[in-house]
């Protein structure tokens, strides 16, 4: 199988990953319960990943690397952490269920909620962050990079309109981790969210959310610490603020493991790779008869997508074909991202999503491009 | 059990706290090692840094210029 499927989850993952998470179930006790060496083992693998995590994403504090099962519950943890009924939040049409159903959910309790809209090609206009803004305004929720398309969003001019307004900047990383520089103290970023599986390379089961010094996210569950036992309210010093039960300390392991290969490896290494590998299939398909390609693609630096369609074929029958006649695992149908869909009229369609990560190789790129070809011509 | 000796006991309120405690220690050579809280202290944590009475001047310079998160420092017969 050609694996082009990685911004659903990456596959394969490096080196000593699983082995990290075989020895972490062999040899490991529970990470903050108990002080006997197998504790203190997982204890220490734990801290220190969030010692790194917080040197990859710029957050001063390294006890404020909060860990959850993944993004959506990091987004989650913030979103109805942080906001109330009667704020006002501007997100974008580029977004992922993963912050558009916690919105909606606070809109439906009254909270205003305005989107930067996405055109028909599906970019937005960074003005109307300006345009959208109110007196109650308190929050930009947004992502990194679509998870559709792969256009990024200039997280720097995010920030510094959040900033020259006094606004929260709780950012979904879930597709840019690790591969593109987050940091949240240049960028004016109070929450980072996070998922381990995709760009960080780790286990499913991994993610969660950095927090900036003096926010104060209301803890979304509460429950075992492992601390402050006799306390009745949950512990507010992060990150146990937020992490109420037994981490994934296995998963993490793996997570540890892999944030060691992509540190060992560098990301600006990793991230040439891949959008040199994503560059060089729209090169291939783009001016096939039949094919429309989605997003911007004039810019070089972009997430590792490329999405598209086959004249008005199902986007579900193509992805189809390229598993069981090529070989090709790709994404087909509304990737979560109904808004986007909505922009670029892909509603009914959807679309088929190629995407990479740094073990994909030319070979397997070009193989895939001829495959869309072929299926073009039919 | 062992002979009681006094000892330098550092607490925390967070399981992060502890491991910060620990790494800054061996960075630095400083002495001591995490042991459960014993039960003539009251800490928010299970874990406690334990070390030598005479390193307890070192270990709060530490404290300080690391800005380490510490719920006490105590002397105890441990």
């Amino acid at each position: 199988m050609i694996y082009l499927d990685n911004a659903a989850t990456t596959r394969p993952k490096p080196p000593g990953v699983a082995e990290a998470v075989t020895a972490a179930m062999d040899g490991w006790g529970n990470c903050g319960r108990g002080v006997h060496p197998e504790a203190l083992a997982a204890a220490r693998t734990v801290y220190g990943l969030r010692e790194k995590l917080a040197g990859l994403f710029g957050c001063q504090r390294p006890d404020h690397v909060c860990f959850t099962p993944n993004s959506t519950m990091a987004l989650n943890i913030a979103i109805s952490g942080l906001l109330e009924p009667e704020d006002h939040v501007i997100s974008t049409d580029l977004e992922h269920n993963s912050v558009l159903r916690p919105l909606y959910r606070l809109e439906r309790q009254g909270m205003g909620l305005d989107f930067a809209a996405a055109d028909s090609r599906g970019q937005i206009d960074y003005d109307d962050f300006e345009r959208l803004l109110r007196p109650n305004t308190r929050a930009v929720v947004c992502t990194h990079a679509s998870n559709l398309t792969g256009d990024l969003v200039d997280i720097g001019r995010v920030g510094a309109f959040c900033h020259a307004h006094g606004l929260l900047f709780i950012l979904d990383a879930s597709q840019t981790a690790g591969v593109f520089p987050i940091d949240m103290e240049r960028q004016h970023i109070d929450v980072v969210c996070f998922t381990g599986h995709k760009s960080l390379l780790g286990p499913q089961g991994t993610g969660g959310l950095c927090v900036r010094e003096g926010v104060d996210i209301r803890p979304f569950a509460v429950g075992g610490t492992g601390v402050q036992s006799f306390l009745a309210a949950q512990p507010e010093e992060y990150p146990t603020r937020l992490e109420a039960g037994t981490l994934n300390s296995h998963g993490l392991a793996g997570l540890s493991a892999a944030v060691d290969f992509l540190l060992e490896t560098g990301l600006d290494n990793i991230r040439a790779h891949e959008t040199a590998l994503a560059r060089r299939f729209y090169e291939q398909v783009r001016d096939i008869p039949g094919v429309t390609v989605y997003g911007d693609h004039s810019k070089a630096e972009r997430a590792p997508v490329v999405t598209l369609n086959i004249a008005d074929a199902d986007s579900g029958e193509v992805s189809d074909e390229l598993a069981e006649r090529f070989g090709i695992a790709t994404r087909p149908g509304a990737h979560c991202a109904p808004r986007l869909h909505r922009a670029l009229g892909t509603e009914d369609q959807g679309a088929v999503r190629f995407s990479w990560s740094y073990f994909n190789t030319e070979e397997e790129t070009d193989a895939a491009a001829e495959a869309v070809r072929i299926l073009a011509e039919e | 059990m062992r002979e009681k000796s006094e000892k330098c006991v550092v607490t925390f309120r967070t399981t992060a706290g502890a491991m910060a405690m620990e790494r800054s220690c061996k960075e630095t050579g400083l002495p001591g090692r995490l042991i459960p809280v014993p039960r003539s202290i009251t800490a928010g944590c299970g874990m406690c840094w334990a070390a030598p009475p005479d390193a307890r001047e070192a270990l709060e310079e530490l404290v300080m210029a690391r800005h380490l998160m510490i719920d006490g420092i105590y002397a105890i017969i441990l």
